[in-house]
């Protein structure tokens, strides 16, 4: 089975005039045309699942995952029921929807599953699955909105989909049912005097548009929290949607976007957005804030005091699925120690702390020479990607790419601290512990990285290192004249 | 036809914890019980005006939560079931009820006059929300009364708790007015929570009350200012106060209910009765009767 992954992404409106009044407004209609057009392309791309955020279902116990295998029911919109009535029955993929639920819960955070009957399935999941998936012939998972998630654990959400993705080997097309700007009109207005709501909410909406098209999706994501500000009713928490699909797609900023359909819908700012994975070869990644792993955040209300162990994640969840992944910090291993001074040393806080005597790098002339750096995490001793083995030296799925990105940024600190720049490595010692199962990982991410700047470099197989990391890297930099 | 009165208002909170916590017949899930002090609360409330005689009940729900104008339902009878999007392991709910069109109407037509965008729901297929299924459930449970239910606008979301507070009073008066040209006796419902910061986990057992407490203590510190304020007949610094009280609480009377059910009962100056208060997943809750029928004035 070949490694699942995210063929696809859409952006779609979520109110029921496409379904229901498609030709009362040419911008209406457009819009309809949109969605039929991106209901084509899911079926070319050959996905196997469809997978729905909806900003429509918020939830507050964490996230919710209908795993209702046939839900069926007539959905009537709260505002605009004038328009008739949706009835639906949908063809959910049960057993995705428990995988996520486990996966989730596996990253810390709070999930659940419903499978009840008669549960009101959202007007946004509703619109998106009735046009997106006419013949229910892909089967789909929908998931809420938590109304309190913020950035992380909306990020985590979405890495824990991939989890089950990729350990399913699917292809998944990724929906965010949205607006862009949300501020309808407050009074009726007849369908033929539809526009967008100000000048200003479409003025951000085509700077959105613009991003989306240049497939610079990690960046609307950035400015999730200014966009909310400038064109969203502050009913909910920030234009969170951005931060899963962004995440979905590997928080990039290199993707091929095009715009389907922009218009109206009774003043809101309503756009059909395709998304494709294929690299645009343009944008860079421009990654302010914290990529995270594991959603550690508030979630002992009820029992305060009680902080997530990571520990019994690793042992609850771990031990039982094979898909689930390891815990980010890594809590035993070789005792730390501070980084040794000597003529020439080079140490920083910025990297993580040495397991034996030794310093970060030494200078020795016009040469730097740093000692061998692994992809430990300074002040948490985290590793991202995972350890390779828990505590027990039990085996342990992990991430090679994480890790890989990680030593990288940790030869950066260093060699940033010793006033040097990474186009100044001339020569790289590569040790993995797994060469068969991590090469190819390593090397991609090499090739996006270091790669770049052209050191020399030789990649060793070895049989361990000093903590449970799967890879490090020894370099050397030319410090020039 | 002789005038028509208001004979009580009342806050009425609709977690559905309670209705839950209950066992009801309709309700599909089964508990041990929990929430007791609002659950009595409750009991209290129908214990005071079981020997009040009224012809319906006019409720606003913060659940059917409408951007476009104020709704009102416009269909005589409404039944199904009702599952909680947010708890469904709670609340799945089998309703049944009627509503009173003419008055549902009347109110609509009022407010129109009054220049405030509404609409009449006349869908057949329209679920109602659940915000109005348990605040009706545990005020009537005998479902014997027709019900006129008004939508809660989002104008806070929109605009700011002012703007929200003006087309609420607004909405309030031509309640009234429309009650009182009905020659009908009625109760009003506001149904909200005070402050409303949630949990965001639930206990194994959801009735667990070892669990249960406020959020934080400035919430119950703006809870008890509020219900003193209710006890004390100062509903005018109630509405004074709700801007900050509703950012500072995350207030559910940011749905509007409090501040429409003040203005429908004239703002009143007489103390209110408080029959319980209680936390349920962490937000704030009262159940609050204002007994109009014991403050008539000669003549009104």
């Amino acid at each position: 089975m070949s490694e699942g992954s995210v063929v696809g992404s859409f952006v779609v409106p979520v109110h029921p005039h496409t379904v229901l009044a498609p030709d009362e407004n040419p911008g209406w209609r457009a819009l309809r045309d949109a969605f039929d057009e991106a209901a084509q392309m899911i079926r070319d791309l050959e996905a196997d699942l469809l997978i729905v955020y909806s900003t429509t279902w918020p939830s507050i116990i964490g996230h919710q995952i209908q795993a209702d295998p046939n839900p069926e029911w007539v959905m009537v919109d709260h505002d605009f029921h004038d328009l008739g009535s949706i009835p639906y029955s949908f063809n959910i993929d049960a057993d995705f929807a428990h995988a996520w639920d486990e996966a989730n819960r596996n990253r810390g955070l709070q999930s659940r599953c419903v499978n009840y009957k008669g549960f009101p399935i959202d007007v946004g999941s509703v619109v998106a699955l009735t046009l997106l998936n006419p013949n229910n012939e892909i089967p789909a998972v929908i998931v809420s909105s938590n109304m309190y998630a913020n950035r992380s654990e909306t990020t985590v959400l979405a890495k824990s989909c991939l989890d089950v993705i990729k350990s399913q080997g699917r292809r998944a097309v990724a929906i965010t049912a949205m607006s862009l700007s949300n501020r309808m009109f407050t009074d009726f207005i007849e369908p033929t005097e539809d526009k967008i709501h100000s000048l200003k909410d479409d003025e951000w909406n085509q700077k959105i548009l613009e991003f989306l098209r240049d497939g610079r999706l990690e960046d609307v994501g950035q400015l999730s929290r200014t966009i909310h500000r400038q064109i969203r009713v502050q009913k909910v928490v920030a234009f969170k949607p951005m931060w899963w699909l962004s995440a979905m797609n590997g928080n990039r900023n290199d993707l091929s976007g095009r715009v389907l359909a922009y218009e109206a819908i009774h003043g809101a700012g309503c756009a059909v957005v395709h998304v494709d994975p294929t690299p645009s070869g343009v944008g860079d990644k421009e990654y302010d804030e914290d990529d995270v792993e594991y959603f550690q955040g508030e979630r002992g209300v009820l029992d305060s005091g009680t902080e997530i162990n990571i520990d019994e994640l690793q042992t609850s969840g771990h031990k039982e699925s094979q898909h689930s992944e390891p815990p980010q910090e890594q809590t035993s291993g070789p005792e730390l120690w501070d980084p040794t001074e000597a003529e020439g040393s080079v140490n920083t806080d910025s990297a993580p702390k040495p397991v034996g005597a030794y310093p970060h790098a030494r200078k020795v002339g016009n040469m730097l020479f740093l000692s061998g750096v692994g992809p430990r995490q300074p002040g948490t001793n985290s590793i991202p990607g995972g350890p390779i083995h828990d505590e027990h030296g039990d085996p342990m799925n992990y991430d090679i790419k994480a890790q890989t990105h990680a030593v990288v940024d940790n030869v950066r600190r260093i060699v940033e601290e010793a006033g040097a720049s990474m186009d100044q490595v001339v020569d790289v010692t590569t040790f993995l512990v797994d060469m068969k199962r991590d090469f190819a990982g390593y090397n991609e991410v090499w090739a996006e990285t270091l790669g770049k700047v052209g050191p020399t470099r030789t990649t060793l197989a070895i049989d361990a290192l000093p903590t449970p990391i799967a890879v490090e890297m020894k370099v050397i930099v030319h410090l020039g004249e | 036809m002789g005038k028509g009165r208001i004979v009580a208002g009342c806050i009425a909170p609709h977690p559905p914890h309670l209705v839950y916590a209950e066992n009801p017949p309709q309700n599909e899930p089964v508990a041990e019980g929990g929430w007791e002090q609002l659950r009595w609360g409750y009991e209290r409330l129908r214990a005071s005006l079981a020997d009040k005689e009224y012809d319906a009940i006019v409720l606003l729900s913060p659940h059917w939560q409408t951007y476009v104008g104020t709704h009102f339902l416009g269909l005589p009878h409404f039944e199904g079931l009702s599952v909680d999007p947010v708890f469904p392991n709670l609340f799945r709910y089998h309703y049944d009820m009627n509503v009173d069109v003419e008055l549902s109407k009347a109110i609509h037509d009022e407010a129109e006059a009054a220049g405030l965008p509404v609409k009449m729901m006349e869908n057949p297929d329209f679920r109602v929300d659940y915000g109005t299924i348990t605040t009706g459930h545990l005020f009537n449970p005998d479902w014997d009364k027709p019900i006129v239910v008004i939508s809660s606008n989002r104008s806070t979301a929109y605009y700011s708790v002012e703007v929200m507070q003006e087309i609420m009073i607004e909405l309030g008066k031509v309640t009234r007015k429309a009650i009182e040209a009905s020659g009908k006796k009625v109760v009003v419902l506001a149904s909200n929570s005070l402050s409303h910061r949630h949990f965001t986990t639930e206990s194994e057992v959801p009735e667990d009350m070892s669990k249960e407490h406020i959020t934080s203590h400035a919430m119950h510190l703006w809870d008890m200012r509020i219900i003193e304020y209710m006890r004390s007949g100062q509903s005018q610094r109630i509405l004074d106060e709700m801007p900050e009280f509703t950012e500072q609480a995350i207030a559910e009377s940011d749905g509007g209910g409090l501040s429409w059910l003040l203005s429908t009962l004239g703002v009143p100056d007489y103390p209110a009765i408080l029959h319980g208060y209680g936390t349920i997943i962490g937000t704030g809750n009262a159940v609050v009767e204002w007994p109009c029928h014991a403050h008539e004035v000669s003549g009104q």
